[in-house]
């Protein structure tokens, strides 16, 4: 009776187990496959819209093709969404490896402006190929708006 | 002779048949050759892109040295030859029985065959190379030094590496090389009537002399002590690796000399070589000429059970930044605006985290045990590592298991053999000078621990 008892709970206890196991691998198989994938539809560009349609924004990096494992500046267009250049913004910056759980190695600062709605960005390093994004957020008088440009570097 | 019509029937088959054979034969051997001398060329047959990367790692694409602006003796030769004295010079040391060259063994890439390094004491890091840090914006593990000058300082002082403080070493300038010094950064400090040692250090009576000096006697000392790691910094400057079979290799592929390339690497080595640069994903951290990006990633190195706990950058980035020997600092001869790694530093982010620095892999069958603390005796085991990407003890491990197969773990093992080679440094520059004074050089008490050291 017991010994029937205890099996009942072993075979739940394996039964759990098992589900528990499987459950994890695919978890691992799908962390996985998120990790290494790229979507086909990147957008590369490097004018773009803030998310809101407040501002466009056009990075041009010091150096091309951006190098990998040297510092360089980058200089950042903005304009407002009917296309005046924008002063007096604040722009903070930010970039990640998506599929590498870390960013840049840097902490890049907008330095300068250099008028025409014209940024410069110092400070710019990225210490692999592969695919990166990077992020800025604008802020205004008219509000605040961020976009994400997408790269791959070699 | 064509044989008899009479016994032509079964014969008669056979010799019809023999051309067939014969030509079935040959066509299979033409196969195999063609198929074999496919597999050959194919062998070494990489795509633009791959060539490219295969380009970007040879010895050919390292820029010229680099300025250092902090340092403005760095090309100096008188500057470089007086490193050179004190590099090998035990008396910079608590004991009189450490020289930088103690630890960093040019025979042995300038490492020492120890899990951990060995001074006065046993520090909780592995020794690094200096070869080739000209080239490093970071030095040490986790970075905590951003010149060779200011990470030649660390050491001197660490109460487990050589022991004694720059008081002390201002005192051996003084006593033992005043011309060579003064040639170079002009007038020594009078030291007539200073403590025989002082600096700030863990030693209580170090730092009691120290303490007990004036503010303008301090500057005074540490600008002597700056000065031994700007000469240091000089010399190692020179510290150049040497190409290697693979910097030949990629020269052979890039001029399509198939005949030179088959010589240069084995099937094994090029498909090691093949993996490297694709599916292990190795390029990732190990890229560029000198085999690594000079950056931080946490990989999951195991933690050592007797040693404190190691957050890495975490902690490093911090350090330099508060660093009185900081490319920004009163020591540097740099303009704050050559400082852009500095200023840029980034000081926060989970992926400090008990993040290192990746060391360059050229020599790197020479320059075992491997990791921060040497956590792995072998290549092997280093490669495995990367192949099963644990959970890293602290922080997050950047790696993702490799499911590559033991065969192709020794192809990059093999590879990796490849990239050793004798440092394109004159030979003379990777021993002791011959006119280090005598009275360093034959104290023979402290000659049997160097030698010790070097693991003969």
């Amino acid at each position: 009776m017991s010994n029937t008892g205890l099996s009942k709970t072993a075979k739940r206890i394996r039964t759990a187990g098992i589900v528990a196991g499987a459950v994890l691998v695919l978890l691992v198989v799908v962390g996985w496959l998120w990790m290494s994938y790229v979507p086909d539809d990147l957008d590369l560009s490097t004018t773009l819209p803030t998310e809101n349609g407040l501002y466009v924004v056009s990075y041009e990096p010091s150096e091309t093709p951006i190098p990998v494992n040297e510092i360089h500046t980058w200089t950042l267009t903005l304009t407002t969404a009917d296309g005046r250049p924008l002063d007096h913004a604040h722009v903070s910056v930010d970039g990640d490896m998506p599929q590498h759980g870390h960013g840049l190695p840097t902490q890049p600062i907008v330095t300068d402006y250099l008028g025409d709605g014209r940024y410069l960005v110092e400070g710019v390093k990225f210490q692999m190929g592969g695919w990166w994004v990077m992020d800025f957020v604008v802020e205004s008088d008219a509000g605040t708006d961020k976009v994400r440009f997408n790269f791959i570097l070699d | 002779m064509r044989p008899a019509a009479s016994d032509h029937s079964p014969r008669e088959t056979t010799v019809s048949h023999r051309p067939l054979h014969l030509g079935a034969a040959a066509l299979l051997a033409l196969i195999g050759l063609a198929v074999s001398l496919a597999a050959c060329s194919q062998r070494d047959s990489w795509s633009e892109a791959e060539l490219a990367t295969l380009e970007s790692l040879s010895l050919s694409s390292l820029p010229p040295l680099p300025a250092d602006p902090s340092n403005a003796y760095g090309d100096d030769p008188r500057a470089a030859d007086l490193g050179h004295s004190l590099f090998f010079d035990t008396r910079l040391s608590g004991n009189g029985q450490v020289a930088c060259a103690t630890c960093h063994l040019a025979e042995l890439d300038f490492t020492d065959g120890k899990p951990l390094g060995e001074g006065v004491g046993t520090t909780s890091r592995k020794t690094m190379t200096v070869v080739g840090t000209a080239y490093s914006p970071w030095l040490f593990w986790d970075g905590r030094a951003d010149s060779q000058w200011s990470q030649a300082l660390g050491p001197l002082e660490s109460s487990v590496e050589h022991g004694g403080s720059r008081l002390q070493y201002a005192h051996l300038i003084a006593d033992q090389y005043a011309d060579e010094y003064e040639a170079v950064f002009g007038p020594l400090p009078d030291l007539s009537g200073l403590p025989a040692s002082g600096g700030p250090v863990d030693d209580p009576v170090a730092r009691a002399n120290w303490e007990s000096l004036s503010p303008a006697q301090q500057e005074e000392v540490t600008r002597v002590f700056v000065n031994v790691g700007k000469a240091i910094a000089a010399y190692e400057r020179l510290l150049m690796p040497g190409e290697s079979r693979f910097d030949r290799y990629v020269a052979a592929v890039a001029a399509g000399d198939d005949e030179a390339a088959a010589a240069l690497l084995s099937d094994d080595e090029v498909a090691g070589l093949r993996l490297f640069i694709g599916e292990a994903g190795c390029t990732n951290c190990h890229n560029g000429p000198l085999f690594t990006n000079n950056e931080f990633h946490n990989t999951g190195v195991p933690a050592r059970p007797d040693l404190p706990e190691d957050t890495g950058r975490a902690l490093g980035a911090r350090q330099v930044l508060e660093s009185e020997f900081n490319c920004l600092g009163p020591w540097s001869d740099a303009e704050p605006r050559d400082c852009t790694e500095l200023r840029f530093l980034k000081a926060e982010g989970h992926e400090l985290e008990r993040a290192f620095k990746p060391p360059s892999l050229r020599n790197v069958a020479e320059s075992g045990p491997y990791m921060h603390a040497g956590q792995f005796a072998t290549l092997g085991e280093v490669l495995r590592h990367y192949d099963d990407a644990p959970h890293a003890p602290a922080g997050h491990s950047e790696l993702s298991p490799l499911g590559l197969s033991d065969e192709q773990l020794a192809q990059l093992e093999a590879f990796l053999r490849t990239l050793s080679a004798p440092l394109a440094t004159p030979e003379e520059l990777l021993r002791e000078p011959a006119d280090l004074p005598r009275s360093a050089a034959a104290d023979a008490a402290a000659r049997p621990l160097a030698t010790e050291g070097a693991g003969r």
